[in-house]
């Protein structure tokens, strides 16, 4: 089953008089339960890609159709809502809230979901245990290491129940062993709850454990391989 | 939780935060408790005026007060009187005859306002007997007493039982004298009040000049609270068609504009005091906003819509700013409850106060309902700080602020 569909993505970058062509007439699909990775050099175009996937950047041609909505078609505030209630995100540097707690970080997405506080509460628990950090539920962010605030981040990702979670280079700032653990939780997190990633990487521990690998240059797919 | 999230915002870069407040605090206690300090001032010239000087309604002949002849009389003030007693709200009520006239002394001699009164009602409506600082108020002499001001007494060179003589127009036109002797010296805060008002008793000066037993120049009412002095006016004006009611503030209308502009001077200052930190406010939060791009970023990223970011922008500022205010607010009730106890000593200014009728000792007063608009200001400036940076905040594209290094 599709959840998500590229369809002759196109990304042109204005910049002053000279024009970046970031992403070039990409068509992609990916279905429930995928455990891909975006790869490629730097400048290759997989960040784009993925804030294009995302709904953080507007696509310059084509179409992202998400579960049967063309999210290119969608207005500024329709687009944050559907980003609220569809897409989870991890990002590199964990950008967790400092000030909330590693339960509050990810209640706060329910939150702005307008779930109830008890719903919640127990969603929140759940996530932390199956993240393994059920005992850090109250710590802040200040008082982890950068792995512990990653799997937060991950958390957090999977609050909002979304289709996909998109991964922008989440290892990039952790050690092996953090790296690892991430990883097994987020393989884990695949196969049980079925749960699609997406990650753009050049690390290769991610490659290594991704089920497919897009490779990306100059704005092209120049490979799709399933492993 | 944006609420929660906001509150902890305030506290993340701590020093930072506890210099606006510190800025904030201090501005509005400067404010607040210079206000409060005019508010004691001027309620305590009001209260003086009402209480020593005027009471809180006179009545007189309708041409009284344009040519104070001696012919303008009401001619039936004990009546008058007895029904003014029974309205409601009238606290007591005193009938007055007045005469200008030469009070001289063994020394020299001075122009003064003989004011005839009945003691006991006078009691009742004017406090002028607390202000009796040597003698008695009317007791001590037995025949024509007369009780004078402290700044009198002096310009006469007079004592308490010396004599002076009052040369008063009779009511046929001819000058008259009497012989009084001093009962009281009394002082106001008001120096002009008491150079030129003297006391006596209304039968003495009615024979002087040879009025009838019942009439008088002025009534004076003292009512149980102050602002219901214009209905009670009213009231006794429909009973009264024939003479003028005129309350305090019409008597004394610059009295009340002061009075009535106070809260108006406490917003005014307050106001600019807060405009100017609303500058530093806006300079603060530009600063917060600059720090979390990448955090405002990842909220718009993850699902913040620009509604929410806004308004946790403005409730960071706000809880910045409040904090400050309402510290500044109570330090500022705190001094003005003990100095409203105390007093503050104005005396090396005294000569100068109290020749505009104000008391050199001040004692500072604020009513709750400027607390409440203090505080109403202080939140308006946080939400008007806010705005600039909350706008920058919305402005912000996820995608870029993610990325950006810090």
């Amino acid at each position: 089953m599709k959840i998500l569909e590229l369809i002759n993505l196109v990304k042109i970058y204005n910049d002053s008089e000279v024009k970046v062509k970031a992403v070039d007439g990409v068509n992609l699909s990916f279905a429930k339960g995928e455990f891909a990775a975006i790869v490629g050099p730097s400048g290759s175009g997989k960040t784009t890609l993925l804030n294009l996937i995302g709904g953080l950047d507007a696509a310059t041609e084509g179409e992202i159709v998400v579960n049967g909505t063309n999210i290119a078609s969608l207005s500024p505030s329709k687009l944050i809502d559907f980003r609220l209630r569809n897409i989870g995100f991890v990002f590199q540097a964990y950008n967790l809230i400092p000030v909330l707690t590693a339960k509050e970080n990810v209640e706060f997405i329910m939150e702005l979901q307008g779930a109830k506080r008890s719903l919640r509460d127990e969603r929140a628990m759940e996530l932390l245990n199956a993240v393994g950090l059920g005992d850090r539920a109250n710590s802040r962010p200040s008082k982890m290491s950068g792995g512990q605030q990653q799997r937060v981040a991950v958390a957090r990702a999977l609050a909002s129940k979304p289709k996909f979670v998109l991964a922008d280079e989440p290892t990039a700032n952790l050690d092996s062993k953090s790296t690892e653990t991430l990883l097994d939780i987020m393989e884990r997190l695949n196969k049980e709850e079925g749960i699609t990633f997406i990650f753009s990487t050049h690390d290769q521990r991610v490659v290594k454990k991704a089920h497919r690998v897009i490779t990306v240059e100059d704005g092209h797919v120049v490979s799709d391989e399933v492993k | 939780m944006i609420w929660s999230v906001s509150w902890r915002n305030v506290w993340r870069s701590k020093t930072r935060s506890l210099v606006i407040i510190t800025a904030i605090t201090l501005g509005v206690f400067a404010g607040v408790y210079t206000v409060a300090f005019m508010f004691g001032w001027v309620n305590q010239r009001v209260a003086s005026v009402i209480n020593t000087e005027m009471s809180h309604i006179q009545i007189h002949h309708p041409e009284y007060l344009e040519t104070y002849e001696i012919h303008d009389l009401i001619p039936n003030t004990d009546e008058i009187v007895t029904q003014i007693s029974l309205l409601e709200s009238v606290e007591a009520v005193s009938d007055r005859v007045i005469a200008n006239c030469m009070v001289a002394s063994a020394e020299t001699g001075s122009g003064v306002q003989l004011v005839g009164v009945d003691p006991e009602k006078e009691m009742l409506v004017t406090n002028i007997h607390q202000k009796v600082i040597d003698g008695e108020y009317f007791n001590g002499v037995k025949t024509n007493p007369i009780v004078i001001g402290e700044k009198l007494a002096e310009k006469l060179k007079v004592k308490v039982r010396s004599k002076v003589v009052v040369t008063i127009t009779e009511m046929d036109g001819t000058l008259t004298g009497g012989a009084f002797r001093v009962a009281g010296i009394y002082r106001t805060s008001n120096t002009s009040y008491d150079e030129m008002k003297a006391f006596v008793r209304a039968d003495d000066i009615r024979r002087l000049v040879g009025l009838d037993e019942n009439a008088g120049h002025e009534i004076a009412v003292l009512l149980n609270e102050n602002g219901t002095e214009k209905l009670i006016a009213k009231e006794i004006s429909e009973m009264h068609p024939n003479l003028q009611v005129l309350t305090w503030t019409q008597l004394l209308p610059e009295m009340e504009m002061l009075n009535e502009n106070m809260n108006l001077m406490l917003y005014i200052f307050v106001g600019i005091i807060l405009l100017a930190l609303g500058f530093g406010i806006v300079n603060t939060m530009l600063m917060v906003i600059l720090e979390r791009v990448k955090e405002l970023g990842m909220l718009m990223a993850v699902g913040m819509n620009r509604l929410r970011v806004f308004t946790m922008i403005v409730l960071e500022t706000v809880f910045l700013s409040l904090t400050g205010g309402i510290i500044g607010i109570v330090l500022a009730v705190m001094l003005t409850a003990i100095t409203g106890k105390t007093g503050i000593d104005l005396s090396l200014w005294a000569q100068g106060l109290n020749s505009f009728g104000y008391d050199s000792v001040i004692y500072p007063e604020i009513g709750f309902d400027s607390i409440v608009g203090v505080t109403i200001l202080v939140i308006i400036t946080g939400i008007i700080s806010a705005i600039y940076p909350a706008r920058k905040a919305i402005k912000l594209k996820p995608a870029e602020a993610i990325r950006i290094d810090m």
